[in-house]
């Protein structure tokens, strides 16, 4: 695999690290690849940082509209037995998770 | 006849009539995938009793003399990514293998109010991230013109499913030309609407801010009339916008192209576009010329910096939108987890296919402490030089074109061992999504290999009605083709 031809972040990429704030689980061998993945990507991603935007606002949106509420009102809701239906672990009244304190 | 060689708007027109029922239409149209579908692998789930009971009570309706809606008997396929009560819908991933939703997304449950039959759940790469879906947990789709070749992607399966006739429609998303490429790859017709044009409700979320769900066609009439039935603001999606449905079924026959300004920008017909796909996109534009319309050079200079732009955004938006697949409420479930983290980690690690690890990843970097400025915060400064870019030139012109992709479908496994040549198919797509912009895919001829050519045409915001009636003028110039696959198997 090549490497990046930058000198910046993309050389340094802490994958492990990544990888733990993601949630996910990775084996050595996808680390490595992810680190020459993730290398070469972020050589080419790297072109943007020559760009000058000092005065270029970030765009949050692409269309000037701002977002509505509704009104604070109760609406129709999930039965509980069907909102608990794709979870693989409950007891009918709640989901199961490994127990955390 | 057989039913499934006609368009939508001919379905429906002949649903209405009397002419042709609707139990006819949908157990042609399930005669095609059970013969036909194994080969192509357009679909992942097929809704054969749904869609004939929905057929039943459509005719036994127009038998009553009721009133029917204007998707009546059109047969129609929904790509997976977007959720459909009771119907299995896993986006191509393994994280979602067998989930089977309490709800409808929004625009099915405007397809279903405008009675439309849904029969089918389309393949596709895992989550939408791809171009050519073979990154589908499930199995590799098949493009109908030539079945050594991808059919493009995300919405693979869609493309697939409308160019082969299994579907006389179908429903796909695009969050960096995920339905226009697609669309293009397999002779079809391909809208990304404007962003908030189509609520997303229900449609599984990638990047939120890109995401659109739009129509795969063989016509523009027939994108026309599905964009009108599921477009409209909905409480359900805080981003659609509140202006009502374009009417866009008045898209006449008859379309006046004089007067006409098409921008096409120096960046989109350079070095690295195939040969042939600059010479069917160059005879288009001869044909708008011919009718009246003045072809301008225009430069969209960021155009360049557009794929590094998107691959930021889409996949910081991404890593935090999937942060949802944890193996709790829905999904996959990892055995026997130490403690919560573990949980977590390792559901998503057997979850996920190796593209999405590649995407959170890089998303999660992105947006990770100390690199947020650079490498985030960044690409949403530039995301606004390229929508300036698009806002100077329609100051100029009514609308851009240029090919939709730079080349024409590839042979299978050509690109997936590269990731980043992959990303780099995106280069003229990704630029409408980032300014979120309406565009439009149409088939405008085929290369030496006998592939579909498409041409994008995007328009200012909202002006889907005007994109529409001008792709529907240069449709008509240029004739419409259908792909021949499976054409011996009869109804």
């Amino acid at each position: 695999m090549d490497e990046p031809t930058s000198t910046s972040a993309a050389t340094a990429i802490d994958v492990a690290h990544v990888a733990r704030l993601a949630r996910l689980a990775l084996s050595p061998d996808e680390l490595a690849r992810l680190q020459a993945d993730l290398g070469r990507i972020l050589g080419y991603v790297d072109e943007l940082r020559a760009l000058d935007t000092a005065d270029v606002p970030a765009m949050s949106h692409p269309l000037p509209f701002s977002s509505p509420y509704r009104p604070d009102e109760a609406g129709a809701a999930l039965p509980r037995e069907t909102a608990l239906a794709g979870a693989a672990a409950n007891d009918g009244e709640a989901f199961i998770v490994p127990k955390v304190v | 006849m057989d039913p499934t060689r006609l368009t939508l708007v001919e379905q429906t027109r002949l649903f209405k009539s009397g002419e042709l029922g609707a139990v006819e239409l949908v157990e042609a149209h399930l005669a095609r995938i059970d013969r036909l579908d194994d080969a192509l692998g357009a679909f992942l789930a097929v809704d054969a009793d749904a869609a004939l009971a929905c057929a039943r009570a459509l005719d036994a309706r127009r038998a009553a003399g009721e009133a029917l809606g204007r998707l009546a008997g059109a047969v129609i396929a929904v790509k997976d990514q977007i959720v459909t009560r009771g119907l299995v819908t896993t986006a191509g991933s393994k994280i979602l293998a067998g989930w089977v939703p309490p709800y409808d997304a929004t625009a099915v449950a405007r397809l279903r109010q405008a009675d439309a039959i849904v029969i089918g759940k389309t393949n596709q790469d895992e989550l939408g991230m791809g171009s050519s879906t073979e990154l589908s947990a499930f199995k590799p789709a098949k493009n109908p013109w030539d079945l050594a070749r991808v059919p493009g992607g995300s919405s693979g399966g869609s493309a697939v499913a409308v160019a082969a006739h299994l579907a006389a429609a179908a429903l796909g998303t695009d969050t960096g030309g995920s339905i226009r490429q697609p669309a293009s790859f397999c002779g079809l017709v391909g809208v990304k609407p404007t962003y908030g044009r189509v609520s997303r409700h229900g449609a599984i979320a990638y990047a939120s801010s890109l995401d659109q769900i739009g129509p795969l066609t063989r016509s523009v009439a027939d994108a026309a009339l599905v964009l009108e039935a599921i477009a409209g603001q909905d409480p359900h999606d805080q981003t659609s916008l509140p202006m009502p449905a374009p009417g866009l079924t008045a898209i006449g026959p008859h379309v006046d192209l004089g007067g006409l300004r098409v921008g096409v920008p120096d960046e989109y017909l350079g070095d690295g576009v195939a040969p042939d796909v600059r010479e069917r996109v160059r005879h288009a534009l001869a044909r708008l010329s011919d009718e009246g319309a003045t072809v301008v050079p225009i430069s969209l200079p960021h155009t360049r910096y557009a794929v590094a732009t998107y691959y930021l955004v889409a996949t910081a938006e991404a890593s935090s939108n999937l942060a949802r697949f944890d193996g709790i409420r829905y999904g996959h479930r990892a055995a026997a987890p130490a403690d919560l983290a573990e949980l977590f980690s390792k559901t998503r690690a057997e979850g996920f296919g190796p593209e999405v690890k590649r995407r959170i990843m890089l998303g999660t970097f992105a947006l990770s402490s100390g690199y947020y400025d650079a490498y985030y915060l960044q690409a949403q400064k530039v995301r606004t030089l390229i929508r300036r870019d698009f806002d100077q030139a329609f100051a100029a012109v009514d609308l851009i074109a240029g090919p939709t992709s730079p080349v024409t479908a590839w042979p299978h496994g050509e690109r997936t061992s590269d990731p980043l040549s992959m990303y780099l198919a995106d280069i003229f797509t990704v630029p409408a999504s980032l300014a979120g912009l309406p565009a439009l895919s149409l088939p405008v001829g085929r290369d030496a290999h006998g592939l579909p050519v498409g041409l994008q045409l995007v328009a200012p915001p909202l002006q889907e009605v005007r994109l529409l009636q001008i792709a529907h003028g240069l449709e008509t110039l240029l004739g419409r083709e259908s792909c021949p696959f499976g054409a011996e198997v009869a109804a």
